[in-house]
């Protein structure tokens, strides 16, 4: 029995319908969310409960695939999406010091969004300027050679900028 | 099958080339340390305290997911396995809080047991412990998540033997947790209460919502008049919560304890038993004789109805509208009973000992109160809170003098026994059924071909010159197989019983922890404990439950007919679908 509750877009719910005529269509589940979540931004509970409810795949495996995976964000992106490369030359460089400094600085986890909506936290493989390292991009600008000591005033940036 | 030849500690032997270490071992009688190893669930391999050293290997492996080789040499015991073993279980041992003297499984933990075992004398490390409150929405299973170890037993028998899969691990590396999809609270998932997880959780990470408290209040309020009830499956397991060996029947000794704990009247939820056979056979009929909504699916077990309610909605019109026995009886206890006593419904107090955790959700069911808005139970206590109980108040159940039910509400056929066993409720429905189709009395009683503590049974039985197609189906995973056939129409049956938990309820998730080295769902202790309601049911003179002279009593003062106008309000329900949707 399936629900008949809707919110996953037609092309979505299409690809679902393919799976399904796949032997074990349950191991399309990942590509399934991949698609979600290009989608949507994120893997919403509702869209999740659509996926398992349709796939007929336990709601309880999906829920534990999309939080195994970093890859997956639970929540909607922030309006500015911060992403600290980890990278091998930004991690010597102590990348791992400023993502820690965001995470303070901003009370959330990778994978999070601030309350207010604002900032969202994650993390970059190697964008391909290590000269520049360590690298953080917010939105489509790039911040090199960035310190610990400049995460508040990149923050205060945003939100100076916000109103 | 093929053998192979293998020496396990300096020892040769031969053994089946599909078995693992761990099992081979066994044939020499050594029981190699394990964790979330269980033989009726999927090998997990996460512990790893099952390791042993096998020549040839960089590592040590695991012994229960490791098969063995032609040749094989295998050391379980050298002192450098002894000590990677203890480091493992530290390792363990040092994420999980150290309140051994105010937990519930003290004294029945598999993971102190293992740290006693394994020689554990002192704690060197004082780690980064995980944090997680305790989950208590759910009014049958509590999650305590901080004491969980990890070893997905839990997920497995959801899984695998209850096909629910209600939990899963959740995050990964250190927030890793197990619980319900999307972290909900137990009471907004599809959890169907059975305890199961309870059962197989080697700690009290899993545990039931504890009622004692409630029932030692209404005990010492003066005010009350507190009545209990016991489950047919209580008598045949009760004993081992006292170390007796399984199948021990203690109907009398039990009783005489509750008298003791100063229950004020002790009565048998078998009349409950007797109720829902002359109820449901009179469904049944009716159902047989109409062609309509057939096959009757059983509803005695609560587990059972919301697994129905969330998984199967499009079936419910098939389920018998028939209440629990312990509802029927409780129901009875606040209307007939306090009639009878001149005792105001509001003033008397009924506590239900079960084998199961879900009969704890079935009490606080709103559709279940009384007409007044009572709960017709107001508390239920699983056989291992009754043991508990028992034990705090010191009382020596094993050299007990043997006590009787009181009556009217405690005298019963043997047809109400066996519903603690798979097969018993269909089989004591027949024999009330037969009689009613045929018009004559039945001679032979026992239907044995719908016997068997194994998960699923089908059989065809002739009555009165009509075949009817029944099963019996034990266990939610093997309850889907009958499910999907009715729901596809692929096979016609008249009659089908569904019991939640493996075994039935004497496999309940509310049952003693095992003892003496035995693992739980074992299906000996499951023999054990049916063979003995079996032998009550054999003893009796009245094995009918249409014969049972207070069930007659009761219609003819009381009831009326069964399934007319009083019979259908007081002992009959109806069931409502359920989110989240099961799948
Ligand atoms: S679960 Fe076991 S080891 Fe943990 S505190 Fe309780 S008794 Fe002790
Ligand atoms: S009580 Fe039963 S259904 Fe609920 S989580 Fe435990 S095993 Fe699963
Ligand atoms: S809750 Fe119990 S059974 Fe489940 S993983 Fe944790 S320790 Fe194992
Ligand atoms: S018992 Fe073998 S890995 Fe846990």
């Amino acid at each position: 029995m399936e629900t008949k509750t809707q919110s996953l877009n037609q092309a979505i719910l299409d690809f679902i319908d393919l799976c399904k005529t796949k032997p074990h269509a349950d191991s399309y589940l990942i590509a399934v969310l991949h698609k979600v979540q290009q989608t949507y931004g994120y893997l919403s509970e509702e869209h999740m409960y659509e996926v398992a409810q349709r796939l007929q795949v336990p709601t309880s495996v999906v829920s534990g695939v999309a939080t195994f995976y970093h890859f997956f964000r639970l929540q909607p992106r922030g309006k500015y999406a911060i992403s600290v490369c980890l990278g091998t030359a930004c991690f010597v460089k102590g990348a791992d010091k400023i993502l820690d400094a965001f995470r303070t600085e901003l009370g959330i986890e990778l994978g999070e969004t601030s309350s207010d909506g604002l900032f969202s936290l994650e993390v970059s493989r190697c964008l391909g300027v290590c000269a520049l390292a360590p690298v953080v991009t917010i939105n489509d600008t790039v911040y090199s050679n960035v310190t610990v000591k400049q995460v508040p005033q990149l923050i205060d940036q945003v939100r100076h900028a916000e109103g | 099958m093929e053998k192979v030849h293998i020496v396990i500690n300096d020892t040769p032997l031969e053994v089946d080339s599909q078995s693992t270490i761990m099992a081979a071992a066994e044939q020499l009688g050594i029981k190699i340390p394990r964790l979330c190893y269980h033989p009726q669930l999927s090998i997990e391999g996460a512990c790893r305290i099952c390791i042993v050293e096998v020549d040839g290997s960089k590592n040590y492996l695991p012994s229960c997911a490791t098969q063995v080789r032609e040749g094989m040499v295998v050391a379980t015991n050298s002192p450098e396995i002894r000590q990677a073993r203890r480091d493992l279980l530290e390792l363990i041992l040092d994420n999980h809080p150290r309140e051994c003297q105010t937990c519930e499984r003290d004294a029945n933990c598999e993971l102190q047991n293992l740290a006693y075992s394994l020689g554990v004398r002192e704690r060197l490390f004082e780690g980064r412990r995980k944090q997680h409150p305790i989950e208590s929405s759910s009014a049958s299973v509590i999650r305590n998540a901080e004491k969980c170890i990890l070893c997905r037993r839990c997920v497995r028998v959801c899984a695998e033997v209850q096909a629910v899969h209600n939990l899963s691990q959740l995050f990964r590396g250190f927030d890793t947790v197990v619980a319900p999809a999307f972290s909900a609270p137990m009471a907004e998932s599809v959890c169907i209460n059975c305890g199961q997880c309870i059962n197989v959780c080697p700690v009290a990470a899993f545990l039931e919502k504890n009622s004692t408290e409630a029932v030692w209040q209404a005990l010492a309020d003066p005010r009350k008049h507190v009545v209990v009830q016991i489950a047919p499956s209580i008598r045949a397991a009760i004993g081992e919560g006292f170390d007796l060996e399984p199948g021990a029947d203690m109907t009398g000794p039990t009783i005489t304890a509750l008298r003791r704990l100063g229950f004020d009247s002790v009565f048998d939820t078998n009349f409950g038993a007797d109720l829902t056979v002359v109820e449901e056979a009179t469904e049944l009929v009716k159902r047989l004789q109409s062609g309509d909504r057939l096959p009757l699916l059983t509803s005695c077990s609560s587990g059972w109805i919301k697994f129905l309610e969330h998984f199967y909605p499009d079936l419910m019109p098939l389920a018998s509208s028939c209440k629990s026995p312990m509802s029927m009886l409780s129901t009875l206890l606040k209307t007939y009973y306090s009639r009878i006593m001149g005792i105001p419904a509001q003033d008397i107090f009924v506590v239900g000992v079960m084998p199961c955790t879900a009969k704890k959700y079935e009490a606080e069911r709103p559709e279940l109160f009384t007409e007044a808005g009572l709960p017709s139970t107001d508390a239920v206590l699983t056989t291992r809170e009754l043991v508990w109980m028992i034990k705090a108040y010191g009382i020596d159940i094993v050299h007990l003098p043997s006590g009787t039910f009181d009556t009217p509400l405690g005298f019963s056929s043997g047809a109400a026994d066996i519903f603690g066993a798979t097969g018993g409720v269909l089989e004591a429905a027949l024999r009330t059924a037969a009689e009613k189709l045929t018009g004559e009395p039945l001679t032979e009683l026992n239907f044995t071909s719908v016997r068997s503590v194994e998960g699923l049974r089908e059989a065809s039985i002739e009555i009165g010159g009509q075949t009817l197609q029944v099963a019996v189906a034990n266990g939610l995973g093997n309850a889907r197989v009958i499910l999907d056939k009715v729901r596809s129409r692929e096979k016609s049956y008249h009659l089908v019983e569904i019991m939640a938990c493996p075994g039935g309820c004497i496999g309940g998730g509310g049952q003693p922890y095992p003892t003496g080295g035995r693992y739980v769902l074992d299906r000996e202790v499951n023999r054990l404990r049916a063979a003995a309601l079996y032998r009550i049911d054999e003893a009796k003179t009245i094995r009918k439950s249409h014969e049972n002279p207070y069930i007659q009593k009761l219609y003819a003062e009381f009831l009326g007919e069964p399934g007319a106008e009083l019979a259908h309000t007081l002992l009959h329900t109806h069931y409502i679908q359920r989110e989240p949707r099961g799948i």
